[in-house]
């Protein structure tokens, strides 16, 4: 112990407190690498968007495209599929909100809000249950929509979940036409 | 027990001369030759040994299965089978790593079960305790993600629900999820990272095992009267006495794992992971290997919301909340008796909670439907009251049975007079060692 202890032990804590803080921020500067090299990476980030030629889908037909490494749906509806969509009370759905990335996220489910204006017989959506995450089936199920087979959830031709243990409608990314025959999805 | 008496004299001059610089040979002979052991352990106590020798083995078969496995989703599944068909004894490898992680498994399960039955985890064994349940999250995390690494139907589909749980988590759980994956779905990111983590934990489990051990060094091993050992007389030497005995417990054990490994080395996996993995086609049931299934159950029996809670959260957290309770148990247990031998209503409940835990595991086999599901409500719900309610309760108003004096006591008992010790047929009285 030196004198110095004795007379200006204001100026030591200072240091202690400074090497201390010193330390802690160049751990943190250390590990943010670490952590930070494991979120998605430029090539993952690269294939966020991809461009769909949908012109030889005629009505009632669809196509799946690989999205993000998932599968996202291209269907283009039936008359009776939209009027079935459209048919449907509000009240009756279990999930209310659209989930449609390109709305408000409060915006109700109805037909219109599922698909886009203009071209309300295109679905476009993630087919993904909102459950556990599998793949459900096209056009099969009590509403003509979708079901999964996992744990028997069943969607409306909207893909509004109607029955079965998943919490939500399957969600519409985001996605435009950039020409009548060309989607761009995310 | 044995720490500061050290019983070691080296008898050659190259034992003299470690002795001196680094007492290596003088830690084995302490711990693994002159270590007293109680001398009423019976087969239950076996399971520490085995499971040594199940980690040696895993790593050894998976250290080979490196080098002829390659991470890309491209080629992962081909190079697994690859090993299956061209590499030399690589079939017999793959199916000793593939079911040697089962039985790792059934040997941790009955290693826990010995635990709760004879109440190893009490005072002063908690960290001891705590340590391993901190193994038994290790394994969980690599047998989850060595199930990722053939890149067939079921790792794929495991994967992705299982990754799943974390979007559960309110703000930051999609977050969370992107983190772990390394992109928005699982894919090539996902199986690199799986891969090179399930090669780093099992050395990570052998660190935690160093510590598991010397904590038991410490504070030394429990027995099946649940008494600690007072005299001499209550234990044996480590070796030959326990030794013979581990070693005839893992070779029986190692019999049943070579049964499987070479007759039904399929039957604990399932088909579906024969088939390549593919995003866009789920299987129509996707089902965890067989050692995940209680857990399974749990998670899929909340159905329904709680308050702020929804039921996907809700399930998360009582999956988590299932495994959290081993954590807890050396303070849910308020009995002052060890052993369920002793506590016959403990022991009632005991074997309740293995049949409940069965239970469990089958309901997460089947479909979560009808029935099901609410057999699945009513065993999580027995499986969260054993550890909050009944352990804390049975504790204060359970009437345990009279406790013998000491482990020779109860030995003799057991033998009624006949010769229980090998060193001490004419069971002396009870000198203090």
């Amino acid at each position: 112990m030196s004198a110095t202890d004795i007379h200006d032990p204001n100026r030591r804590d200072f240091l202690y407190v400074a090497t201390g803080m010193a330390a802690v921020v160049g751990a943190g500067a250390v590990a943010w690498p670490f952590i930070d090299q494991m979120r998605p990476d430029a090539s993952t980030l690269a294939l966020a968007s991809v461009e769909v030629d949908v012109s030889s889908l005629q009505p009632g037909s669809s196509l799946i495209v690989k999205w993000r490494g998932k599968p996202v749906v291209v269907r283009n509806r039936t008359e009776k599929e939209m009027k079935d969509g459209e048919a449907v009370n509000l009240a009756d759905l279990k999930d209310p909100i659209a989930r449609n990335a390109n709305l408000p996220s409060d915006a109700p489910a109805t037909d219109a809000n599922r698909t886009t204006p203009g071209k309300e017989a295109w679905m476009v959506m993630v087919q993904v249950c909102t459950h556990l995450g599998c793949i459900p089936l096209g056009q099969e199920g009590d509403f003509g929509g979708w079901f999964c087979p996992c744990h028997g959830s069943q969607y409306d031709t909207a893909g509004r979940i109607r029955k079965g243990p998943a919490p939500e409608n399957m969600a519409i990314p985001v996605f435009k036409f950039i020409s009548d025959t060309k989607i761009l999805i995310g | 027990m044995s720490e500061g008496h050290s019983t070691y004299t080296p008898k050659t001059g190259i034992e003299r001369w470690f002795d001196a610089r680094m007492p290596l040979p003088r830690l084995i002979y302490d711990s693994f030759v002159a270590y007293p052991v109680p001398r009423n352990l019976n087969y239950m106590w076996t399971f520490g040994g085995i499971l040594s020798i199940m980690l040696v083995s895993q790593i050894l078969t998976g250290i080979v299965l490196a080098m002829h496995y390659t991470s890309d989703t491209t080629l992962a599944f081909d190079s697994v089978e690859k090993i299956m068909r061209d590499v030399n004894s690589g079939w017999l490898l793959r199916y000793l790593h593939s079911n040697g992680a089962s039985f790792f498994f059934v040997a941790v399960y009955i290693h826990i079960f010995r635990g709760l039955f004879y109440g190893s985890y009490k005072a002063p064994r908690e960290l001891l305790w705590i340590l391993g349940c901190i193994i038994y999250l290790l394994m969980m995390a690599t047998g989850f993600m060595g199930y990722v690494l053939p890149w067939g139907q079921m790792s794929f589909w495991g994967a992705t629900v299982i990754t799943g749980f974390f979007s559960a988590i309110p703000l930051v759980g999609n977050w969370i999820q992107q983190l772990l994956l390394g992109g928005f779905a699982v894919d090539d990111p996902t199986l690199n990272r799986f891969f090179a983590l399930h090669y780093l934990l099992p050395f990570m489990i052998a660190g935690v095992v160093v510590l598991h051990i010397w904590a038991l060094h410490v504070v030394g091993q429990s027995n099946p009267t649940g008494i600690e050992v007072k005299s001499k007389t209550d234990t044996v030497a480590f070796t030959p006495y326990a030794t013979i005995k581990d070693a005839f417990g893992m070779i029986v054990f190692l019999f049943i794992f070579a049964y499987f490994a070479f007759y039904l080395p399929n039957y604990l996996g399932h088909p579906d992971n024969y088939t390549v993995a593919n995003p866009l086609k789920t299987p129509a049931h996707i089902v965890p290997v067989w050692y995940f299934l209680p857990f399974y159950a749990i998670l899929r029996a909340i159905t329904f919301n709680v308050g702020p809670i929804n039921s996907k959260l809700g399930g998360v957290l009582c999956m988590f909340g299932a495994i959290a309770m081993l954590f807890l148990v050396a303070w849910l247990d308020t009995s002052k008796v060890r052993s369920a031998v002793y506590r016959p209503w403990y022991k009632l409940f005991f074997w309740l909670f293995v049949a409940d835990a069965i239970l469990l595991g089958w309901l997460g086999s089947q479909p979560a439907e009808g029935s099901y599901v609410f057999m699945a409500q009513m065993a999580t719900l027995f499986y969260f009251a054993f550890f909050l309610v009944i352990m804390p309760v049975l504790g204060l108003i359970e009437t345990p049975r009279r406790l013998p004096n000491s482990i020779t006591e109860a030995v003799l008992e057991k033998n009624k007079g006949g010769s229980g010790h090998p060193a001490v047929a004419a069971a002396a009285p009870q000198t203090k060692g």
